[in-house]
């Protein structure tokens, strides 16, 4: 690992004044960033330790449930504000990674972790994402675990996390410092797609600092569930996983969230087949119609075509479990 | 060096001369200070760093307290806390297994609760207190677990042991040992390539069954 130069401010003017250097970044849980510097994926000059401030309370506000950008993976995963309020986001956290891993992992973390492309991490191969120009290794090379929604010519690395598709189906909002004061984002616009510039993961300014995030009060505690398909019972990352969250009543879907992992650069939200199912019965029927209506775009580009299968089998079965149908 | 810090005369012509000695020694000793500092050092002055900054080839001071005895160290930022235990305090108990966060061998327990220890940086345990497999046991009494992996073969190789025993006792402490399945779950972060994984399960229901204290 290349030498850096560690600072760990006491303050967050402390932090916002220094992360704007180039060459610089910020650790947390450092268990993404660690790993990519072992292996000279990324090479910061300066790492700005971010472990002082006060950011790790889960506390109830008016409308919402706030989590604070240094709460770990653990604590968020076994609170019980969490497990009573959003049980999605604790099932989609112990979901993810392992125990020693969700000890060290924060919620901001998490949102920042990059994608686990082989080709991303392999610094002898090219990697658009990586190294901007160099081409796409995963396009026609092994791209099992690859994106089926919203690739690009330049990448199809999907987004890793679990927590981000729960926290993306529940509309959260990502708090955010930067010199000019705070500013609040919905979830679902902070990470983006690939496009034309696929080095950058998310719309996060290099001046800016993630506080917390916030997640509005709902009905949907009673009928949620994640489901994450993967290689091995447990500690992989998703080949396809879903999050549900509905609203129901007397039988009848009165509002209904659903976000994938594992088959985009974004966690991905399924705003059609929402929309399909407001308003009808929670009926295996028509969540198999609403899966349908998932795929509408999907591609596969050779190794990971089996997702196209994978994906509207795990949206029917997730809703079946959300409505208590399994 | 010339100091290039213009002496101007004051207007007042009674105190020219105690005003210039005392500008004198003021702007001296400044640059005595930054001709003895790292230039990173001013650099983070100046930037208003509060608290630990450390320029780039520098050791930067650490204390921390591993198995119950305070440690004063000096470790360059990249060292990882595995890499510290082993080399520079000789407790190579804790295994380097992928060094990638993936296997779990690097498992310890930071105030109590167990984290990958390849994965971490050493700087960043500034007054933490780190227990690995070698602060487990009482002298020559084993702990429970360690006992129990022995009476259950929890092991072939024994590379992965260590790892799996502190992580083995924080999945009870956590309260994640309450049946074989979730004791498989929430072990997932050890991986063994042996294939013991039978006998570590009983090995934990053992211990957990039997009320002892972890």
């Amino acid at each position: 690992m290349k030498q850096f130069q560690y600072v760990r401010p006491a303050t967050q003017q402390g932090v916002l004044d220094v992360i704007n250097k180039p060459g610089t970044k910020i650790i947390a849980g450092g268990t993404n960033l660690v790993d990519l510097m072992k292996r000279g994926v990324t090479a910061p000059d300066k790492l700005v330790d971010i472990n002082q401030l006060p950011l790790k309370a889960i506390a109830v506000t008016k409308t919402a449930l706030h989590i604070g950008a240094l709460a770990l993976n653990s604590v968020v995963s076994e609170s019980g504000l969490v497990a009573e309020k959003h049980p999605l986001l604790a099932m989609a956290l112990k979901a993810g990674a392992s125990p020693q891993l969700r000890n060290m992992a924060t919620v901001g973390g998490n949102m920042m972790q990059r994608t686990r492309c082989g080709y991303f991490y392999d610094v002898t191969m090219p990697c658009n994402k990586r190294t901007p120009g160099t081409g796409c290794g995963a396009m026609e090379g092994i791209n099992r675990m690859h994106a089926i929604f919203g690739a690009s010519q330049q990448c199809i690395a999907v987004h890793p996390s679990d927590m981000c598709v729960a926290l993306a189906a529940l509309n959260a909002t990502v708090i955010i410092a930067g010199k000019k004061g705070e500013r609040r984002l919905p979830f679902t616009e902070f990470h983006r797609l690939p496009g034309d510039h696929p080095e950058l993961d998310n719309h996060l300014g290099k001046d800016e600092l993630i506080t917390g995030i916030e997640i509005p009060d709902n009905k949907f505690a009673k009928n949620s569930y994640y489901l994450k398909i993967r290689d091995r019972q447990s500690y992989a990352f998703a080949l396809v996983s879903v999050a549900v969250a509905l609203d129901i009543e007397n039988g009848i879907i009165k509002d209904a969230r659903l976000a994938m992992g594992g088959v985009a650069h974004k966690p991905w939200r399924l705003f059609d087949a929402e929309k399909s199912l407001t308003g009808k019965k929670a009926t295996e029927e028509n969540f198999e119609q609403a899966a349908q209506l998932a795929m509408q775009g999907a591609k596969g580009y050779g190794n990971n075509s089996f997702k196209l299968k994978l994906a509207p089998a795990t949206i029917t079965e997730a809703l079946k479990h959300a409505a208590g149908l399994v | 060096m010339e100091s290039k810090i213009p002496c101007t005369a004051p207007d007042d012509g009674q105190d020219v001369k105690d005003s210039s000695r005392r500008n004198f020694l003021k702007q001296s000793t400044l640059l005595t200070a930054i001709a003895l500092t790292p230039g990173t050092a001013i650099k983070a002055a100046a930037d208003h760093v509060d608290e630990q900054f450390a320029a780039v080839f520098e050791k930067m001071p650490l204390k921390m307290e591993v198995n119950g005895k305070l440690q004063s160290l000096s470790v360059e930022p990249r060292s990882t806390l595995l890499d510290i235990l082993r080399e520079q305090l000789d407790l190579t108990g804790t295994k380097k297994g992928c060094d990638h966060g993936q296997c779990g061998a690097c498992t310890v327990h930071v105030d109590g609760h167990r984290v990958n220890s390849c994965l971490t940086l050493g700087i960043m345990m500034s007054g933490k207190k780190i227990t690995t497999i070698e602060g487990l046991a009482k002298g020559d009494q084993l702990h429970p677990m360690q006992e129990a992996f022995i009476k259950h073969d929890g092991f072939q190789c024994g590379y992965c042991t260590p790892g799996q025993i502190m992580s083995a006792v924080a999945c009870i402490r956590e309260g994640h040992a309450n049946s074989e399945h979730e004791i498989r779950e929430y072990m997932s972060g050890n991986i063994c390539r042996c294939g013991a994984y039978p006998n570590i399960v009983n090995a934990i229901q053992e211990v957990k069954d039997g009320g002892m204290k972890v």
